[in-house]
C-alpha cells in the first residue's frame, strides 16, 4: 500500500504547491478544510475509538490488524497534515490574521502551539513506532510483544492528541466566525 | 507484559528521547518564528533554542556512532528513505518562508532549524526500527563496554 499510494501523494503535494502559488481563497480553503477535517476526524476516531479496541485485542489479532492498518496510516497522516498546515498558514497570511493587531492573532499563535505539541508527538513518538511495526511485520516471525509494546505509544498519546484536536476545533471555528 | 520482549532485545542510551527533545526545541523555535510572519521576528530565543537543539543532535550522533552490535544496515536503509521524505518536507516549509518574504538572518535561522528537523526525524525513525532489529546482549556505547 505505501508504495502504490506514493504517486497519489505526489499529485496531492504538487496540487498543494500550485494552490499556494496561485494563492486563491478557494484553493487554500479546499486544502485546509479537507486536510484539517480528515486529520481531526481520523485522529479522534483512531485515538478514542480504534485505539482502545486494539488495546483489548489478543496479541496475534492486534498484530494482524496493525499489519493492515499501519501502512495506510503511514501514507495518509503525513499527507493530510502537510495539506492542512501549508494551506492554513497561507490562508492566515491572506486574511491578515497573522498581523499583530488582528483579532485572531492570539488564537492563531495558540493553534501554532497546539500543532507544535501534536507535531512532536506524531514525528517523535508515533511515526517511528508505525515504521518499526511495519518492519517487525515483515520479519519471518513477527514478535507480537514488540508490536504490542510499540502500539502502547498510541494508547499513551491518544488522550493528549484528543485534547489538542478538540482545542483545534474550538480555535478554528472561533477564527472562522470572526 | 513487556519485560520478556525487552530482555530479548538490546538496551540503548536514550538516543530517541534526546532526539525528541531536540525536535521539540526546533518546533518551539519554529512556532516563535512563524508567529511573527510577515514581520521580522526577534532572533534571540529561536537562536538559543537552535543552538541547544543542535548540541543535543551532535551529542546524539556521537553516542549513536559509538554503539556496537547495532543493526546498522537496517538503520541506514530506513534513514536513507526517511531522509528523502523529510528533506522534501523541509524544502516545502523553506519554500513557504521564502515565498512569505523571510530574508537575511531570520531565513538563516529557519534554514538551520529545518536542517535539524530534516535529519533529526529520520534519526528517530531509523533508530527506533534498528533497535528492534538488533537481538542479543545488552548494547552500550563502546567506551562503556
Amino acid at each position: 500500500m505505501p508504495v502504490k499510494a506514493l504517486p497519489i501523494v505526489g499529485v496531492i503535494l504538487v496540487a498543494l504547491v500550485i494552490a499556494i502559488q496561485i494563492n486563491t481563497f478557494w484553493s487554500l480553503e479546499f486544502f485546509h478544510v479537507v486536510g484539517g477535517g480528515l486529520w481531526t476526524a481520523i485522529d479522534l476516531f483512531v485515538g478514542l475509538i480504534v485505539g482502545p479496541i486494539i488495546g483489548r485485542m489478543s496479541i496475534p489479532a492486534r498484530a494482524e490488524f496493525t499489519a493492515k492498518f499501519m501502512p495506510k496510516m503511514v501514507v495518509i497522516m503525513p499527507t493530510v497534515v502537510v495539506m492542512t498546515l501549508a494551506a492554513g498558514f497561507q490562508l492566515a497570511l491572506k486574511y491578515g490574521n497573522l498581523n499583530p493587531g488582528a483579532l485572531n492573532h492570539g488564537w492563531l499563535v495558540a493553534s501554532f502551539c497546539i500543532v507544535g505539541v501534536m507535531a512532536a508527538i506524531a514525528l517523535g513518538v508515533l511515526e517511528p513506532a508505525n515504521i518499526a511495526v511495519l518492519f517487525e511485520m515483515n520479519k519471518p516471525e513477527p514478535d507480537g510483544e514488540i508490536i504490542g509494546k510499540l502500539m502502547q505509544r498510541f494508547v499513551y498519546t491518544a488522550g493528549v492528541t484528543g485534547v489538542m484536536q478538540i482545542a483545534t476545533l474550538f480555535i478554528m471555528t472561533r477564527v472562522a466566525s470572526h | 507484559m513487556s519485560a520478556p520482549a525487552e530482555s530479548k532485545y538490546a538496551t540503548y542510551p536514550p538516543i530517541a528521547e534526546t532526539a525528541v527533545v531536540a525536535l521539540a526545541l526546533v518546533i518551539i523555535g519554529g512556532v516563535i518564528m512563524a508567529s511573527y510572519v510577515p514581520r521580522r521576528p526577534p532572533l534571540l530565543a529561536p537562536t538559543a533554542l537552535l543552538v541547544v537543539s543542535g548540541a543535543l543532535m551532535l551529542g546524539n550522533v556521537v553516542v549513536l556512532a559509538r554503539l556496537r552490535d547495532f543493526a546498522w544496515s537496517t538503520f541506514f536503509l530506513v534513514a536513507r528513505y526517511a531522509l528523502i521524505a523529510y528533506v522534501i518536507s523541509a524544502g516545502m516549509i523553506e519554500w513557504a518562508f521564502v515565498k512569505d518574504h523571510t530574508r537575511g538572518a531570520p531565513l538563516v535561522v529557519v534554514t538551520l532549524m529545518l536542517v535539524i528537523f530534516a535529519t533529526d526525524v529520520p534519526l528517530i525513525i531509523a533508530f527506533t526500527v534498528a533497535r528492534y532489529a538488533t537481538r542479543g546482549a545488552k548494547t552500550v556505547p563502546a567506551t562503556a563496554s
